[in-house]
């Protein structure tokens, strides 16, 4: 394997050069020249105008992989509850199933699911499988993986999809490990490469500043997580009677595997689970997220920024800086090493917008900011700026909000 | 066999995201004088193996922390650093063929170095990369292994010679696990505040000798290793296209705050 610069065509203008992570690239007598920090991540070959880099003699192995086919859905629930994402897994699995003329499958392993599973038909799935038993009880990894592997091996699915959450984060590698396949993970889109008709999977790295597109070679199926929030959830027109609890009304749809319990022994001993104590603090359930940062000056102010999410119907965030100061707790912090969210609304207060606080908000569909520096880099890449002291406005949109409650 | 409790820490060298800027004229990159750094999480990583290598000095066993990279010759300096911040050994996994390795080359790679090393308990990653970002070379290497993985560790409750419980918060529960040893973990940030080097580190830091293992050492195939052992491929790297148009909200506080209502009933959430 090695990476080459043509010699005839490199014009030295060094844009590879500023496209390189890895300060791989040199400009010497006016040439390109790749030296051996280069990790082969390819970010140059496509930062060339000039086409003049390229990767070679990579080992391919050609496979048929016509015996694959179908987009197939790991649909997870937690205790019977599906998770909001498998739904947009599912209208996203749809467009790709059309895309490729083919069918959306999903696969659901979960404890007394009968009665939970109606809401899915509203999606265009082709088939469930379903493996219903009280091993299933608990989303525990190593059990998890063995009915997909089983799933995936025997129905031989195209694509395989599943959420990057915490669970399908973890799940998911393990399967795809024991598949021997490729796992993209925390994609953002995905698309069918009309031509030849491969997964086009796209994700951002490096904190966001920067979105990468990955295939999946050698191997089936094309596997990925996809990051919450992201997909629309779209339920397909028409479709029928979305009230039902009856899922026998789609019995001609459902398929319940036929497995063995006794082959789904665990390493992992369970001792407790337990919700978070305080207040909830799954912020990607949200659609509004009112963050704190050190603007907001120390930990009793929270309150304020409590009162407007409540009053918004949402949830407290805060910036690492707040979290270090311990003015809030861990679990509240956005960004790179906090939580990714993408809220409809997500109102920063006294945040100065470091790229790494970006890294996890600027995927939010509407971005409002309070700050009172105008030089902030929040307002950068806000929808909304509000150049002003916090402790002055906050207090009066939280009452024109308890005004207009009161009107309407 | 001498009965010592073995810690792998998996650390990778990165490039510090501070430097990364895009040019919002352009809309290109703009990099000044970037450095590479430890990856953040992996910091987490380092210190908990220590800590563990402590708690267990204490109780009278005898432990050992080994840090590991897969990575160009220049990522031995983040394998010094692991020295100076209490690691007793490093090991450098260096070869051209490494390069361009997805979640699954880098963790096979890892997983043929962990083989060569006799004794080891418990393997100790960061929960993900900054530049990868993925999370899965812990999952990956873990099954490779054949040996149980807890992602996202916040708190390590117990450890024996024999078995660990650890406490992780998934999305909104802390689970806790028990699992038998020999296990993997992956941490964040959450689960301690890394102390600064010693002087004593940074001495044993600058003389220590660093193996270096190749793939010959790993008696690895050249096809199973780096970009060709790699199933996920980068085809295209860009950067986001933001039509960023901020509008800015003018007036007295009272207008600003009446004006921010009125954009908030339009997007229906008041
Ligand atoms: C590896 C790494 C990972 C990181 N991960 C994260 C992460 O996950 N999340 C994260 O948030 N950060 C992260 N950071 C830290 C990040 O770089 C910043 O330090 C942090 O985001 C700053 O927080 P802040 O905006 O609240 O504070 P500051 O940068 O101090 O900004 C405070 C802002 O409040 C404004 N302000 C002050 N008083 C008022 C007032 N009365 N009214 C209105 N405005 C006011 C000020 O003008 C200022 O802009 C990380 C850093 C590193 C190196
Ligand atoms: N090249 C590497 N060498 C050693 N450890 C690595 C390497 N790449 C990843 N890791 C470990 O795996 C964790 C997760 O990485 P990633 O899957 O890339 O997000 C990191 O925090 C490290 O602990």
């Amino acid at each position: 394997m090695e990476i080459k610069v043509d010699k005839t065509t490199c014009t030295g203008c060094s844009l590879c050069k500023n496209f390189c992570m890895y300060d791989a690239i040199e400009i010497t007598g006016g040439k390109a020249i790749i030296n051996d920090n280069c990790i082969f991540c390819g970010a140059c070959i496509d930062a060339c105008k000039f086409k003049s880099i390229e990767i070679t003699g990579i080992h391919e192995k050609n496979f048929d992989f016509s015996a694959y086919s179908g987009v197939m859905i790991f649909i997870e629930q937690h205790e019977g509850t599906v998770a909001e994402v498998s739904y947009e897994l599912l209208s996203e699995g749809r467009k790709l199933a059309d895309a490729l003329g083919s069918k959306l499958y999903g696969i659901m392993p979960g404890y007394e699911l009968k009665e939970k599973i109606s809401g899915i038909f509203n999606y265009g799935i082709d088939r469930l499988y379903i493996a219903d038993n009280e091993i299933f009880k608990h989303n525990i990894d190593d059990i998890y993986s063995k009915i997909l592997v089983q799933a995936i091996n025997k129905y031989r699915p195209d694509i395989f999809l599943g959420g990057a959450t915490s669970f399908g984060r973890t799940l998911l590698p393990k399967v795809a490990a024991i598949i021997k396949t490729g796992l993209t993970a925390d994609c953002t889109a995905l698309s069918i490469d009309p031509e030849k008709k491969i997964l086009l999977q796209t994700r951002p790295t490096f904190g966001g500043n920067v979105l990468a597109t990955i295939i999946t070679r050698n191997a089936r199926p094309q596997m990925a997580t996809v990051r919450p929030h992201v997909m629309a959830k779209e339920p397909v027109q028409n479709a029928e009677n979305r009230q039902t609890d009856n899922y026998l009304k789609y019995s001609d749809r459902i398929e319940f595997l036929e497995f063995d319990p006794l082959n789904f022994k665990t390493k992992y001993k369970l001792l407790s689970r337990e919700k978070e104590l305080g207040q909830s603090i799954n912020l990607s359930d949200y659609d509004v997220i009112v963050s704190g940062g050190r603007g907001i000056g120390g930990p009793d102010n929270f309150s304020l920024i409590k009162e407007l999410a409540d009053s918004l119907g949402g949830v407290v965030g805060a910036s690492r800086a707040a979290v270090d100061s311990n003015w809030i707790s861990y679990p509240h912090q956005v960004g790179q090493t906090g939580k990714t969210v993408n809220p409809k609304v997500y109102i920063a207060c006294g945040i100065s917008g470091a790229i790494q606080h970006l890294a996890g908000m600027q995927t939010s569909d509407i971005i409002i900011a309070i700050n009172r520096d105008p030089d902030a880099p929040i307002f950068k890449i806000a929808n909304y700026g509000i150049v002003g002291d916090l402790f002055e406005i906050i207090p009066r949109l939280i009452k024109k909000i308890k005004n207009g409650k009161g009107i309407t | 066999m001498e009965n010592i409790f073995r810690i792998i820490v998996c650390i990778k060298q990165v490039p510090g995201t501070t430097e990364i800027k895009i040019n919002p004229e352009t809309n290109t990159l703009v990099r000044e004088g970037i450095e590479t750094v430890i990856n953040p999480f992996d910091t987490y990583a380092i210190e908990e193996g220590v800590r563990i290598k402590e708690r267990m000095q204490q109780s009278g066993s005898e432990a050992e922390v080994t840090a590991i990279t897969m990575g160009p010759a220049q990522s031995e300096s983040i394998l010094r650093e692991a020295i100076s911040l209490g690691a007793d050994k490093a090991i450098l996994l260096s070869d051209r063929a490494f390069a361009g390795a997805d979640t699954w080359a880098t963790a096979l790679t890892l997983k043929n170095a962990v083989k060569k090393l006799e004794g080891w308990r418990l393997i100790i990653l960061g929960k993900q990369t900054l530049d990868g970002d993925t999370g899965q070379v812990g999952p990956e290497l873990a099954h490779m292994l054949n040996i149980p993985f807890i992602g996202y560790a916040s708190s390590i409750e117990h450890i024996s010679g024999q078995k660990i419980t650890v406490k992780r918060l998934a999305e909104d529960r802390y689970e806790t696990f028990e699992v038998r040893l020999p296990a993997a973990i992956s941490v964040g940030k959450d689960i301690n505040v890394p102390r600064v080097p010693s002087l004593r580190g940074k001495l044993k830091a600058k003389n220590e000798t660093i193996p270096v293992l190749n793939i010959a050492d790993l008696s690895m195939d050249e096809k199973d290793a780096g970009l060709s052992g790699s199933y996920t491929q980068v085809i295209k790297i860009f950067t986001p296209k933001h039509v960023y148009e901020v509008k800015m909200i003018e007036g007295s506080p009272d207008e600003q705050a009446e004006e921010l209502f009125t954009k908030l009933k339009q997007l229906n959430i008041v």
